[in-house]
């Protein structure tokens, strides 16, 4: 895992996400969804990683599990970066 | 006897044949004849009857709502495709004189017009919610009406309108109040339509959101279980339509509009609503064009 992907991470999630608490504060795998991300404001996600990371979601990862914390968002940003 | 063999131009041409509907010219936006009004009135009455333990507050609103409220539940986000904003002529003589002409020579004028206060009402409930600010009597509260409802979707298909009346029921207290009160109302909707000879099937469903987002807000919504509906085969089989759905909002409009339960909780939502249109072409396709042909343990339902 490139850790730069996980401060790129954070950084859409500062701008996007609309969380209730400071993303700084938050672990890589506390659950984002709790830290007051909506459906909506995960959808801006969504397509702020797929600006910031010059990649696009396949519908079958357009789910709520992949965007739930930094880290399962780090793992779906590496298999679709990976090769 | 089913009127057709569900297909949906078939069904249409028998709809119009029988005086049914009234076609316009407009896709979606056709009239509605004195016997399909009777027995829209009649099920709509059935409603109430299931719904005399709820002992909700009847209220009524214009098909048109305040466009502050499509803004704050954040419809545009979800459903763009969808809405229906009103606009008016809001200028002088002169322009008024420019756009007659333009009008008279077969061109567009739409820029001629403004954006008003108001949109057409996309969901009968939406008007509801502000209403509730506050703290709830204990037990909550229920609200019922009936209202024309707006969706951008011109279609040929008899099922799918541009404007239809929903009958819905809004509950608002604690989250099990309504949790449990959605699943009462779905097996009483299913039972409804049952007991009207209708081969009537729940199912987990999805709202029409816009985009690619909009597909992971519906996987979203379909993964918590937040909605559900009632279908009825009517232009197929396979596909059956739906005809009503039972929605769980947990605190989405209850954090908007600072609805609090009385022991001071944020409170959670549900509503349903019956599709009316849909349920009366469920009859017409499952029973035949002539209502007097009908069952009688049908008619005896509506006709008591």
């Amino acid at each position: 895992m490139n850790p730069q992907h996980k401060e790129q991470i954070r950084a859409v999630l500062k701008e996007h996400a609309r969380l209730t608490k400071d993303i700084a504060t938050l672990t890589d795998d506390a659950d984002l969804y709790q830290a007051g991300m909506t459906s909506h404001a995960s959808v801006n996600v969504m397509l702020g990683l797929e600006g910031a990371f010059e990649i696009e979601f396949p519908d079958h990862m357009l789910k709520r599990s992949v965007f739930e914390s930094v880290q399962a968002i780090a793992t779906a940003i590496a298999e679709l970066t990976k090769g | 006897m089913s009127a057709t063999d569900y297909d949906a131009g078939k069904f249409y041409d028998g709809l119009v044949k029988h005086r049914l509907i009234l076609p316009t010219g407009v896709a979606g936006a056709f009239g509605r004849g004195p016997v399909f009004e009777d027995v829209l009135e009649r099920f709509n009455r059935l409603v109430d009857q299931l719904a005399v333990d709820d002992k909700a507050e009847a209220v009524t609103y214009p098909p048109i709502i305040n466009r502050e409220i499509l803004e704050q539940v954040e419809y545009l986000d979800s459903f763009p495709q969808l809405a229906g904003v009103v606009h008016s002529f809001m200028g002088k003589e002169l322009k008024a004189r420019e756009l007659s002409a333009r009008v008279k020579a077969g061109e567009p004028w739409g820029e001629f017009f403004e954006q008003t206060a108001v949109a057409l009402t996309p969901a009968a409930c939406y008007p509801v919610y502000p209403t509730l600010r506050g703290t709830l009597p204990s037990g909550g509260r229920t609200v019922s009406l009936t209202s024309w409802v707006f969706r951008h979707e011109p279609s040929p298909e008899p099922t799918r309108m541009q404007a239809f009346r929903c009958r819905e029921l809004i509950r608002v207290g604690s989250t099990d109040d309504v949790v449990k009160w959605r699943d009462t109302w779905l097996q009483r909707g299913v039972d409804l339509l049952t007991a009207l000879g209708l081969p009537a099937k729940s199912d987990v469903a999805s709202d029409p959101f816009f985009g690619r987002g909009g597909r992971m807000m519906a996987v979203n919504q379909i993964d918590q279980k937040l909605k559900f509906e009632v279908l009825v085969p009517v232009i197929s089989v396979d596909n059956p339509t739906a005809v009503c759905s039972f929605n769980f909002h947990q605190d989405k409009f209850a954090a908007k509009y600072d609805i609090k339960t009385a022991d001071g909780e944020m409170a959670n939502t549900a509503c349903l609503g019956f599709g009316l249109e849909r349920c009366v072409m469920a009859l017409f396709q499952t029973h035949g064009f002539d209502p007097g042909l009908w069952p009688r343990e049908v008619r005896s339902r509506l006709w008591p």
